[in-house]
């Protein structure tokens, strides 16, 4: 008797603490470790900066490491969805992490904002809103820079991973239809002990312009070793290399380098009339305040304008139905398709029921790098 | 493919090739004295590359915590040791002491010198003396009370250190590389062919080392010890060698060596916290080529690691790693028809 007793107590007990389990749950899955810890852990700094309530709800975010590794990605998520009943699934930055998290958030019908520019094959990412403009938005920037400074024809080096490929399939027809030819196209791993040879061939095929696909750091070396060989023509970087990092190794030799970037990072140098100029200071100021001057990067942004949408649309959706639930996913996610223009720090979105990209061509914004600074073209 | 091309692509693959032939030299050395195949010999690498990059900000790179923490214990497990032995308290504490007494010299030095902004070669020195430190420690702590499990047992502690090693790596440097000013900045052409001095040093120092290597194996009694607990580990037991003083002493030159290679190559590319796992593994490969216990074809093999890999790199840069690693196939092909089966130990 006395154990029933203290068994419905407890039950009634559980029951009272139900609604607390209504709080909103974001399941956050980066690389903290692993070779896109880079790009992972910038991203986190500014989840730690998160507000703890969304529209008056309690937000509840596990941040789970994925090293780097699409399994352990798949695990996280997994976790995500069937452990903590996550309403919102955000990440991963490491493309070849967030593609097969997609198909967990697809399989679950749990919405996911995805930190990195992952293609996926249509109708695959019914669940899954990337965060980051996509390769073809910042392509359409290289290449219309390009026909400004009359290039005919690139060299292409890039990462021999999903990143590099997804740019590689995204430029080439942009420029073709801007009448640039892309001659010779290298591979390189951020690893590598040398480009060397791949800086040869490409060089030795003479192209007006040089494009750079990799990451922070990694950018630099492909770089230095193409100006060693005496390259010299204009050398592209992708939005991925828009960070202090590629300045502080690559030292003179990425001077006047040209690197595509969302307008986040470049903020105090935007006209006032840039609608993302506003937006993008609140993110720098208070980064900046928490991790040092000079710290603000691209995927600290990203998860920063994750929030920015999650703000918008929570309120959308919680009208419809209690957070925890199947149908606040839904609900979410046709707030997603149907909330419309949203100012975010990296431009201005516009995600619809086909077109879950969202940025605008007018996004990507040119820097030149003059004196180890950045300036906009 | 012309000649000035040839030329250049060989000049890369040599300055590599001297890299790996360092980290293979490592392999064997210390698989053949104590039996494991050191997986972490790149970390050395990195630890190296990255911890002078650490001094050039004037700050006290993590790797000097680091040696503090594994000296304590090493000191703890030494006394330890002492004590059950002997049961004499001064005995421990002189042997704690004996211990902790260089990794805390090197940790005091450092973190004396670290704000002082000394000369490049003053912080290189140091960055050497921190890593090499890290050798015994890693033998005390991972391996010498497994000294006489199976390779394969040792193997998999390998791996385990590797990972330790990676993610300690990770938490010390960040996740962005470095790369370190060069120590020679000087340039010849020299036809087609622009030579570095870096490149200069590197080519130097590899002959040296291994020059030394040769010397301190043939010459001194120490490396005659070492060889011999390579050749027979129980014989040379019985002949008053120390194996345990042979593996602190090998893990010791294998860290030396891997921190002078990190210098080597710290200036040329930009160096990770998880760089040299790469960089160990080409050498393995070579060392696999020397069957781990011939120096020299080891040597070779490194060379030829590093020719592939700059003229895979020119041809078909998309699968550079495929052609390298793909090299230790018909390597191994080759040496089990022509050794036939050996006996698993």
């Amino acid at each position: 008797m006395q154990v029933l007793k203290s068994l419905a107590t407890s039950l009634a007990a559980l029951a009272l603490c139900a609604p607390a389990l209504a709080d909103i749950t974001i399941g956050v899955s980066l690389p903290l470790t692993g070779p896109a810890s880079g790009l992972g852990i910038p991203a986190n700094n500014e989840i730690k900066l998160w507000p703890t309530t969304i529209a008056g709800e309690k937000l509840k975010v596990v941040v789970l490491d994925d090293a780097t590794d699409p399994t352990t990605g798949i695990k996280n998520a997994k976790r995500f969805v069937t452990d903590d009943k996550v309403d919102v699934i955000i990440g991963s930055v490491a493309t070849p992490v967030a593609i097969p998290i997609a198909g967990v958030a697809a399989e679950s019908e749990t919405v996911q904002l995805m930190l990195s520019p992952a293609e996926l094959p249509a109708g695959k990412d019914a669940w899954t809103f990337r965060m980051p403009q996509s390769n073809s938005v910042m392509a359409h920037a290289i290449v219309a820079h390009m026909k400004k400074q009359g290039i005919k024809t690139v060299g292409f080096l890039g990462y021999t991973d999903a990143y590099g490929e997804s740019w590689l399939r995204d430029f080439t027809p942009e420029a073709e239809k801007n009448g640039i030819k892309v001659i010779a196209a290298e591979r390189f791993a951020r690893a590598d002990t040398s480009v060397t040879a791949q800086a040869l061939k490409l060089v030795s095929a003479n192209p007006d312009a040089m494009l750079i696909v990799a990451s922070g750091s990694g950018a630099a070396m492909p770089h230095k070793a193409i100006v060693e060989r005496d390259f010299k023509g204009k050398i592209y970087q992708t939005h991925a290399a828009a960070s202090r990092d590629l300045v502080r190794v690559g030292g003179k030799d990425v001077e006047g380098a040209f690197v595509v970037s969302g307008p986040a990072v470049v903020a105090d140098q935007l006209p006032d009339s840039h609608p993302s100029k506003k937006v993008a200071l609140s993110f720098i100021v208070p980064y900046e305040k928490a991790y040092g001057a000079g710290s603000r990067n691209q995927f600290a942004a990203h998860a920063f304008d994750a929030f920015l949408v999650l703000e918008k649309a929570v309120p959308m959706a919680l009208k419809k139905a209690k957070p925890g639930t199947r149908e606040f996913r839904a609900a979410l996610r046709d707030a997603f398709e149907t909330m419309g223009r949203t100012v975010v720090a990296h431009g201005v979105l516009n995600w619809t029921h086909d077109d879950h990209w969202g940025y605008t061509l007018e996004t990507g914004v040119i820097l030149k790098v003059v004196n180890g600074d950045w300036k906009v073209e | 493919m012309d000649f000035s091309i040839v030329s250049i692509l060989l000049l890369d693959g040599l300055t590599n090739g001297a890299v790996y032939a360092l980290m293979g030299l490592c392999t064997v050395l210390v698989f053949s004295v104590t039996r494991v195949i050191f997986i972490p010999q790149g970390e050395f690498v990195a630890y190296g590359a990255l911890t002078l990059a650490i001094f050039q900000t004037g700050r006290v790179p993590g790797t000097v915590w680091l040696l503090l923490i594994m000296a304590t214990l090493v000191a703890l497990l030494d006394a330890r040791l002492h004590w059950q032995q002997h049961r004499n308290a001064v005995g421990a504490l002189a042997a704690a002491a004996r211990s902790l007494a260089i990794p805390a010299a090197i940790c005091a030095l450092s973190v004396w010198a670290a704000p002082q902004q000394f000369g490049l070669l003053v912080q290189a020195a140091l960055s050497v003396a921190i890593v090499t430190a890290f050798g015994p420690m890693v033998y005390r702590l991972a391996y010498q009370s497994l000294a006489d499990a199976s390779s394969l047992v040792l193997l998999i502690v390998s791996v385990g250190v590797h990972f330790a090693m990676t993610g300690l790596g990770l938490l010390f440097f960040g996740a962005e590389g470095y790369r370190n000013p060069t120590f020679w900045d000087v340039r010849i052409n020299l036809g087609p062919v622009l030579l570095k001095g870096q490149v200069i040093i590197i080519g130097a120092a590899t002959l040296a080392l291994m020059v030394l290597m040769w010397q301190f194996f043939s010459r001194t009694l120490y490396g005659k010890a070492l060889q011999a607990t390579a050749i027979n580990r129980l014989g040379a037991r019985l002949m008053g060698v120390s194996t345990i003083g042979a593996g602190r002493a090998t893990f010791a030159m294998a860290a030396l060596i891997g921190a002078l290679s990190g210098l080597l190559i710290g200036p040329t590319t930009t160096v990770f916290y998880d760089s040299g796992f790469l960089i160990g593994l080409k050498g393995f490969v070579a060392a696999v080529m020397g069957g781990l216990q011939s120096f020299p074809v080891a040597a070779i093999g490194a060379v030829c690691v590093g020719l592939v890999e700059s003229f895979g790199s020119f041809w078909a840069s998309a699968f550079k790693e495929v052609i390298v690693f793909t090299l230790v196939l018909p390597v191994l092909v080759w040496r089990s028809l022509s050794h036939g089966q050996s006996e698993e130990h």
